[in-house]
């Protein structure tokens, strides 16, 4: 197992250089001077070209490329904001925690309020609660998380003036960012849980426990969700990853100071070194939980673990 | 004589019990799949015919009806420059739609191709492919979309090609697994044995075998296309006003969200049921080809 985490977290590395190169590379494809975009549009020729030289923007690409991966992951210096001079490092660092915070407390409403209800809509399957609960579900999926979030704000800031609109602070400033968020997270995992679960319910051995005379919501809890589990988890995996990229939206419409809001400003504002180090943070943060989220497999599923601690060991193949 | 009538019969009826057939009749007993198939053709119908249904010009500016909540005369209201909403929403949705619809067809052409190619050859070609992807599925999706869409700029096709990158890792992926399953099979082994050329056994066995998965994947990603795209204009990136696409109109309206919610209540609906339908459409789809279900 160890061995395993190991592995996977060496993996990072050329995952992480190969999103830095990534976003690097679009990003000098990006139309428009950034000497002219810092200077304005009153700067004389001279100006911009001693900016365009301070920047290195003169040099070649592969020697820019090398110098910001050279800084980036070697001299750990993310450099300055083109457009406010202020030090990347440092406002990721306020940054960071904000998005994350939100993005786990959003997958654990998800996890919390989805599962529950796919396990009902499992056991009565076909009965009004499963009904209700995959209209719900369905409802919820096609709600755009980011018209969702208007429409909060109009129920909750404007009319019934409960909540604030905009802003960080207290516990209140989360609750409808973080509503508007979860809600396709919560939809999500409900229909996933439902299909797995009923998977699962149609099994031999799920018969047999029930024949046995285990109690029934220890068939379910025990027996079914258990091995239910895998399919979930996945889903949960994927949405974390959406999660991340949609709290970027969410935080714009609720001016959280995030890394989702700093990126899509300096996209905005054509500030390319916040870009290029912020995806670079988002996407660590991201393989991160992926890794998690292998992890948790292994937790759940007695096979997968005894395939990471059989060393190297090739999975039997079965015809048919 | 008869002999003849009876084989007529049995090809007629062999016909009619062709795969696409069957999926199409298993989807027409699921209430909940028709009823999206049938709220998507209206949507579809209603914007294509938008020239001919739309009260007025979409372009058109009445100073006199600014921001006028939903009435007789303007059943969506008017936005801030008096443009009709209805007739706005109608228009948006040819780009909505076409967005998410040509942005799928790329990315699963495409990425089926890509994944075709790693699930047949394997290998160190399967390696190289799946590592380039792992690297594009590292970044979230929608930061992944913003970053191509800043780098082309904004617009109406970079917009789509930015969101076609994006679908590529899902469906080469997918249909790389389903050709891993299929490729030890036997009929391959006679495929090669016969001496089958290797781009006919990709695209004749292997593809159309492994395509089920696929197309509800495809289905389901027209729906997931939209919202990224109206997402992005909404951030301001993707589609820019004046045109009226929902996500674009929602971005112009957020600002009198205080003064006048119908602006913001019309673009994000049309979404909401098209996605809906959509997702209606894409479940009754999977439940017709899971074959798990089949009869």
């Amino acid at each position: 197992m160890g061995r395993y985490i190991v592995k996977r977290l060496l993996w990072m590395i050329p995952i992480v250089l190969g999103v830095a190169i990534l976003v690097f590379t679009l990003m000098t494809f990006c139309p428009g001077d950034p000497a002219e975009i810092i200077l304005g549009s009153t700067a004389t020729e001279e100006n911009l070209e001693a900016m365009r030289e301070e920047l290195g923007l003169n040099d070649p690409y592969l020697v820019r490329l090398g110098t910001f991966l050279k800084d980036t992951f070697l001299r750990f210096d993310l450099g300055d904001s083109w457009i406010t001079g202020a030090s990347i490092a440092a406002s990721i660092k306020e940054r960071l925690p904000r998005t994350l915070t939100l993005s786990i407390v959003m997958m654990l409403i998800s996890f919390g309020i989805g599962v529950p209800l796919g396990i009902i809509a499992a056991v009565h399957q076909n009965g009004w609660q499963d009904n209700l609960c995959m209209i719900m579900a369905l409802v919820g999926i096609s709600i755009p998380s980011f018209w969702l979030a208007l429409l909060l704000i109009l129920l909750f800031s404007v009319k019934l003036n409960w909540l604030p609109a905009m802003g960080i602070g207290g516990l209140e400033y989360y609750i409808l960012p973080a509503m508007a968020g979860c809600t396709g997270g919560i939809a999500a995992s409900a229909r996933q849980t439902r299909s797995s679960m009923l998977d699962v319910i149609r099994a031999d051995y799920i018969t047999t426990a029930r024949a046995k005379g285990v109690p029934e919501g220890k068939v379910i809890f025990k027996h079914a969700l258990k091995n239910g589990m895998i399919p979930i988890i996945t889903v949960m995996g994927t949405h974390f990853g959406k999660h991340l990229g949609g709290t970027m939206v969410i935080e714009t419409i609720f001016g959280i100071p995030g890394m989702g809001q700093m990126i899509i400003s300096a996209v905005n504002n054509r500030d390319y070194p916040v870009v290029q180090i912020g995806s670079v943070f988002l996407a660590i943060a991201f393989s991160f939980c992926m890794l998690g989220v292998d992890l948790m497999y292994a937790a759940v599923d007695p096979r997968i673990k005894a395939r990471y601690a059989g060393k190297g060991r090739k999975k039997v193949k079965s015809h048919g | 004589m008869a002999e003849t009538a009876a084989r007529a019969k049995t090809v007629q009826k062999r016909k009619s019990n062709s795969e696409f057939a069957r999926i199409m009749h298993q989807m027409s007993k699921n209430k909940l799949a028709m009823a999206g198939l049938t709220i998507f053709l209206i949507e579809l119908a209603a914007v294509l015919l938008a020239p001919v249904i739309i009260p007025y010009d979409y372009t058109l500016m009445d100073m006199t009806a600014i921001q006028q909540g939903p009435s007789m005369k303007h059943i969506f209201g008017t936005d801030e420059l008096g443009r009709d909403i209805f007739s706005r929403v109608l228009y948006g949705g040819r780009y909505s739609i076409t967005m998410g619809l040509v942005s799928v067809m790329i990315s699963t052409t495409v990425g089926m191709s890509i994944g075709a190619v790693a699930g047949y050859f394997g290998g160190r070609v399967d390696n190289i492919i799946m590592r380039s992807l792992d690297i594009i599925q590292s970044l979230p999706a929608m930061l992944l979309t913003i970053v191509i869409s800043a780098a082309l700029g904004s617009g109406y096709l970079n917009t789509i090609l930015a969101l076609s990158v994006n679908g590529l890792p899902a469906s080469a992926r997918m249909l790389r697994a389903n050709m891993m399953k299929e490729r030890d099979s036997e009929y391959i082994e006679a495929a090669v044995s016969i001496n089958c050329s290797r781009f006919r056994i990709i695209a004749s066995h292997l593809i159309p075998n492994s395509l089920s998965a696929n197309i509800v994947q495809a289905t389901m990603a027209v729906a997931n296309m939209i919202v990224m795209a109206a997402s992005l204009s909404f951030i301001g990136l993707g589609v820019q006003p004046p045109i009226p696409e929902w996500g674009a109109m929602l971005s112009g309206a957020r600002q009198f969200i205080r003064q006048c919610p119908h602006m913001v209540i019309a673009p994000g609906g049309a979404i909401a049921v098209t996605i809906l339908a959509l997702n209606l459409m894409g479940d009754g789809l999977r439940d017709a080809l899971d074959p798990k279900l089949k009869r």
